[in-house]
């Protein structure tokens, strides 16, 4: 994983409230056995006609939202199923945070592995991106805060996986060094 | 003063958590299916580590299967898509390579993990239970901490039986009186789902309590905690009890004689302490409740039966409302039904399959209505057919299915065509969710069943004696 600092971008935003996983990405496309490619298929329904054309007024069509690599979506972001395809599929388009004022647990902690960063924010910080879509902000993960409006607001994440992802570090090595408490843990549990 | 959930969560403790670092939490058991676990093999491959303990893992097909009948993986390219196909395929080779017990298509075991696992004993009290799957509250049931994960921590699990994990917060639900008569535990959970809201559980995890919980059986608490992720919980749970205890005895995988009495004692132990503070409460009364049906494209826009569509101006309520092609102000009573689908992990248990059986019996399955019946394993089916239930649903017309997770994820084939107005037992009424531009009313087996034999959403009460 690439280390991230920062996310500066325009946002693409997605209004709705409680967007829900199979939303991200459909569960016909769930089949795949790898990690790559998922872009495509993101938003499948909201973003493609029957024929597989695009829909000219979903957000994430509009040419003046092209490579915005923040998506400001309503309350309750990614709620639904445990799949990791919907943080794929977002990296895979080139979205790199995701901003809300909740997101699922879920959703929140596969981001997190994946070099997504999740950012939530106050009800009024939130109003005011819903209703400025392209606004520039910047995400700063050392100082955990967004910029918006010129104004840097703190937004909660979880230290360690903020040291992964400012360090490009996979949590799964910090894991594999708890061998010896692991080991001992399942002696006195045998 | 713990309660059940600080008692697990203190107990698999393998390192604590610190400002800098999650807790390192110890996985009892891990489901794994062929859906959440391919890209986590790879990451093994790669980084040339073993399964640390295949003996904790318990793995099926269920997801991307077929639900006609397929004996042996040859048949699987003459009715599966080739990528479904391929990745049960992947799954075997996975299993295989890493030494992990597969209940596959030649197991009598087989069927949807979360139906599965309780069945044959492995979902145990005290338990810490993981799966690349949302709906691993389901094991909940039976008073052990179980939650659904990522494919990346699918991977650590399998290389090190460990997890990173903040300490969640909990949430008391209290369900207090008398569930009336033919109003079910799909009903209660719908109810609860509908008050909370489906993120009014996020960051927490739910202990279901209080006297209408105590008085359920094993598979109707089993569709409580399945569905405590729709209203965005990190896990949901019962205390364990004898209810618990008389599912549990004699099945394969649970505790065996002197074993069996050191864990009944250990188990004993669990129930939340007197005492015992939640970061919140909620209270709901049973003997109000009635059969409930979804309205809109989440299963928290939910209402009693009887009841109208409400009204509200926010967008996405309005969008959902246009999309389910429903009115507010209108009754969905008599709504015109065109699949009616009775499966799932969430409802797809023989005491569900009794449950349509009330209805379908002597009934037949109304004209332009296809209903589908699939059994949630293997086990589930042979004991429905022994009873008779597999003719109670082809007499009335209904198709009887192989098991698997079927039209709840529509991944196999089993699908809602689009604009079609669906009655599931499933969990997840989302745009699409049963097939593309499916629209999906989530019911009770007795309300699904009733739609069936109807052709339109009724009361089911008035047609059970």
């Amino acid at each position: 994983m690439e280390p991230i600092k920062q996310v500066r971008s325009r946002t693409v935003v997605l209004p709705n409230v409680d967007i829900d996983t199979d939303q991200i990405i459909p569960a016909r496309f769930l089949t795949t056995t790898t990690k790559q490619g998922l872009g495509k298929h993101l938003f499948a329904e909201w973003r493609y006609d029957k024929d597989g054309s695009e829909r000219a007024e979903f957000a994430l069509n509009k040419p003046e939202n092209r490579g915005a690599a923040v998506l400001v979506g309503g309350n309750n972001f990614g709620c639904g199923s445990s799949r990791e395809h919907a943080p794929w599929a977002l990296l895979d388009f080139g979205i790199r945070a995701v901003v809300s004022t909740e997101i699922a647990d879920i959703f929140r902690s596969n981001s997190l592995k994946n070099g997504l960063v999740p950012v939530i924010v106050d009800a009024a910080s939130h109003r005011w991106l819903l209703e400025h879509p392209g606004a520039d902000v910047v995400i700063d993960l050392a100082s955990a805060t967004i910029e918006i409006d010129g104004k840097k607001v703190r937004f909660p994440i979880d230290g360690f996986a903020r040291y992964c992802l400012m360090n490009g570090v996979d949590q799964l090595g910090f894991l594999l060094e708890q061998e010896a408490a692991i080991r001992s843990y399942e002696q006195a549990h045998a | 003063m713990q309660s059940l959930f600080q008692k697990i969560w203190a107990s698999h403790i393998v390192a604590p958590e610190t400002d800098d670092t999650p807790a390192v939490l110890y996985v009892d058991l891990h489901l794994l299916h062929e859906v959440t676990t391919p890209q986590a093999f790879d990451l093994l491959r790669e980084k040339g580590l073993p399964v640390r303990r295949p003996d904790k893992c318990l793995a099926t097909l269920d997801h991307s299967t077929p639900t006609v009948p397929v004996k042996t993986l040859k048949d699987l390219d003459i009715v599966s898509e080739p990528s479904a196909a391929k990745q049960v395929r992947q799954m075997e080779k996975n299993c295989k390579d890493f030494g992990i017990e597969l209940r596959g298509f030649e197991s009598r075991e087989r069927g949807i993990v979360h139906v599965m696992g309780p069945e044959l004993g492995a979902t145990q009290p005290g338990a810490t239970i993981v799966c690349g799957d949302s709906h691993t509250s389901t094991h909940g049931a039976f008073g052990a901490l179980a939650f659904g994960i990522g494919t990346t921590e699918v991977g650590h699990v399998l290389a090190t039986q460990c997890l990173l994990q903040r300490r969640p917060k909990t949430l008391a639900i209290n369900v207090e009186g008398r569930l009336p008569a033919d109003v079910t535990a799909k009903d209660l959970i719908l109810k609860i789902i509908g008050t909370i809201g489906v993120g009014g559980g996020t960051g927490h995890v739910i202990e279901y309590r209080g006297s209408a919980i105590r008085a359920l059986s094993m598979e109707q608490r089993m569709t409580v905690c399945n569905m405590s992720i729709e209203a965005g919980a990190r896990a949901g749970m019962v205390a364990p009890d004898d209810t618990t205890y008389e599912y549990m005895a004699g099945r394969p995988l649970a505790p065996q004689g002197k074993a069996w009495d050191a864990a009944l004692a250990r188990w004993r132990n669990l129930p939340t302490d007197t005492g015992a503070k939640f970061d919140r409460e909620v209270t709901i009364d049973a003997s109000q409740l009635r059969p409930m049906v979804t309205f809109g494209t989440n299963p928290g826009m939910v209402i009693p039966i009887d009841e109208r569509v409400p009204d509200g101006d926010d967008p996405a309520f309005r969008k959902a409302l246009a999309y389910m092609k429903v009115e507010a102000g209108k009754p969905l009573l008599g709504q015109p039904v065109d699949v009616v689908f009775i499966g799932s992990c969430t409802n797809g248990r023989l005491s569900d399959i009794r449950e349509a059986a009330r209805i379908l019996r002597g009934r037949r399955v109304a004209d332009r209505v296809r209903l589908l019946v699939v059994p949630g394993s293997a086990e589930v089916k042979r004991q429905a057919e022994a009873e008779g239930l597999d003719e109670v649903v082809r007499s009335a017309g209904g198709e009887w299915r192989e098991p698997g997770c079927s039209m709840c994820i529509g991944m196999n084939g089993d699908t809602v065509p689009s604009g079609k107005l669906s009655v599931s037992t499933s969990n997840r009424n989302f745009e699409g969710r049963q097939g593309s531009g499916a629209r999906t009313v989530l019911a009770s087996p007795l309300t699904a069943a009733a739609a069936a034999v109807s052709g339109v959403i009724v009361d089911p009460r008035d047609l059970v004696s």
